[in-house]
């Protein structure tokens, strides 16, 4: 048994397993087209631009910047933390690029709009999920 | 050319008792308000020929919905002529605008219209985390595909923190304070004071509003509206059958349901807004009326954010305005420029689920709102109902 914490995880298929298990080797990475080299999330069987079909994963940079955040006080679910810091983070890979995730690593009343931050990953290794998080980009870095 | 929305009006609308945890069979709470709203307009079941509603008959999660189109139709006994149910629409008020278009085309005269709830009882004393997933219901843990693919793993279930971001994003960009937020509250508790069905109506400062926890930044527990049991129905007719009619209708001047932005509470383009951006501005498009015409709204507050919004999509203020529009009260007040969910909206009155705001518009145009009505009956309001990518609104006038 892994020692991650209790998440719901999502259902994996055909789509999505590149996304989720992407994390094993440290790096995010999203679909794009192949003929046109748009990204494409949440994921797609073609294309919004062209109507492609010609999509695969392909690696990010895995930096973003904070586009806003809510500091989450309600205990929904079992979670592993609260107060935790839930945002939607863009990436410069291209604009409106947009994921949901968690910052960690940081105090949950440090996270601010505009906050460089790069990918984490929380293993749920028994699943071969990643699931990506993000924590600011320490300027020593 | 005749607007296809002027072949329609409201005819009548109906509501059963609400409350907190009414612990009564939701069907009843269905059918109750439906009756009433058949015998307001001066109408028999023998009448109504067609049937909307949102979300239509559904499981999950509990409470969410007390009876779907079968259920009634069958209950009644009716005749249909057209009928529909369901959740893929644009808000709960869709399923209104689709009875219009039903009633437009010739499918139906009489269409009933209802949305009930029982999410008090549902929820029980186990709170809202009662009905998530992975909750204290007991229900196994699932995985988590479609939108809650991207937010169940994150803990965020509920729309609250969704909705919390884009609030967090408004404030970022257009220095709104809680202070102002706080506004949407404040006004609606000072409404539901004066609503014999509201749940909660104890007097609220803002100074209490602000010294309510935390739920998600910056949306405290008084930003979320209240769980509840109850029906709400309306009954939408064609033009034609006026003369037939217990009372003068109330005429549909304009209804708006687009959404250009994609459907994602993420990955809309500008999360300062929402779908209502692009309902509000259908809406009108399709009449000469203007947001200055309008002499009461009754706009969605499931979070008191998506109020500040609907204020700057109908045009009432500014875009990134609402703030300063709403601040200290006076506008949104009863008395004041536009007075705003004068039946307490969800937040005081209960979370009936966007169609409890239509049927406040219509009972405001009527003059039918007692104690809270709004001085000189006003002649023109507007309902609109829906946050995130859910948005449609409906511009009323009063027969004259």
């Amino acid at each position: 048994m892994s020692d991650a914490p209790f998440r719901i995880l999502p259902r994996i298929t055909e789509r999505n397993e590149a996304f989720w298990s992407s994390g094993q080797d440290g790096r995010l990475r999203f679909q794009r087209c192949g003929s046109c080299r748009y990204w494409i999330h949440p994921h797609s069987v073609l294309c919004p631009q062209c109507l492609g079909k010609d999509l695969a994963y392909e690696a990010v940079s895995g930096r973003a910047v904070v586009h806003t955040f809510t500091v989450n006080h309600q205990p929904w679910m079992p979670v592993p933390e609260l107060p935790f810091a839930l945002a939607i983070v863009e990436l410069p890979e291209q604009e409106g690029l947009r994921l949901t995730t968690v910052i960690v690593h940081c105090p949950v009343d440090e996270v601010a709009i505009g906050m460089p931050v790069q990918v984490t990953f929380e293993a749920h290794e028994d699943e071969n999920i990643w699931i990506p998080m993000f924590e600011p980009i320490r300027e020593s870095q | 050319m005749t607007r296809p929305e002027h072949l329609t009006v409201i005819s009548g609308v109906g509501q059963s008792d609400i409350g907190r945890r009414l612990f009564r069979d939701p069907l009843e709470l269905t059918l109750d308000a439906c009756v009433a709203a058949i015998e307001d307009a001066g109408l028999t079941t023998r009448d109504i020929d067609g049937i909307s509603t949102y979300p239509g008959a559904a499981g999950e999660p509990p409470g969410f919905t007390g009876a779907g189109a079968v259920e009634v139709h069958d209950a009644l006994r009716l005749e249909l002529g057209w009928w529909s149910g369901g959740l893929e629409r644009p808000g709960q008020l869709g399923a209104v605008i689709d009875a219009c278009l039903a009633v437009a085309f010739g499918l139906a005269r009489h269409v009933l219209c209802f949305r009930s709830v029982w999410e008090g009882s549902a929820q029980g004393s186990g709170g809202r985390a009662a009905v998530m997933p992975g909750g204290s219901s007991g229900r196994s843990a699932p995985r988590a595909s479609g939108f809650m693919e991207w937010v169940l793993p994150y803990g965020a279930p509920s729309a609250a923190p969704w909705i919390a971001m884009m609030a967090q994003r408004h404030f970022h960009e257009f220095g709104t304070t809680p202070e102002q937020l706080g506004q949407i509250a404040v006004n609606a508790r000072r409404n539901a004071a004066l609503n014999p069905k509201a749940i909660y109506t104890d007097p609220m400062s803002l100074d209490d509003y602000l010294a309510s926890r935390v739920i998600a930044t910056p949306l405290r527990l008084f930003d979320c509206d209240v769980p509840c049991d109850g029906g709400t129905a309306m009954i939408v007719s064609h033009v034609d059958t006026v003369p037939d009619l217990r009372k003068p209708p109330i005429r549909v001047e304009a209804v708006g349901t687009a959404l250009r932005g994609r459907p994602s509470w993420d990955q809309f383009d500008d999360l300062t807004t929402m779908a209502l951006r692009d309902a509000a501005a259908q809406m009108w498009s399709r009449t000469d009326l203007g947001p200055a015409d309008v002499q009461v709204a009754e706009l969605y507050d499931g979070f008191s954010f998506i109020t500040m919004a609907w204020l700057e999509a109908l045009g009432f203020c500014g875009k990134g305005e609402a703030g300063p529009f709403v601040e200290g009260g006076h506008n949104i007040a009863r008395d004041g420029v536009l007075p705003l969910n004068t039946h307490g909206g969800q937040l005081s009155a209960g979370r009936l689920h966007g169609f409890g705001f239509l049927h406040e518009a219509c009972v405001q145009l009527w003059g039918e709102a007692g104690d809270r009505q709004v001085p000189g009956t006003p002649e023109v309001g507007v309902a609109g109902a829906g946050g995130g990518p859910l948005a449609g609104s409906l511009l009323l006038t009063r027969s004259r």
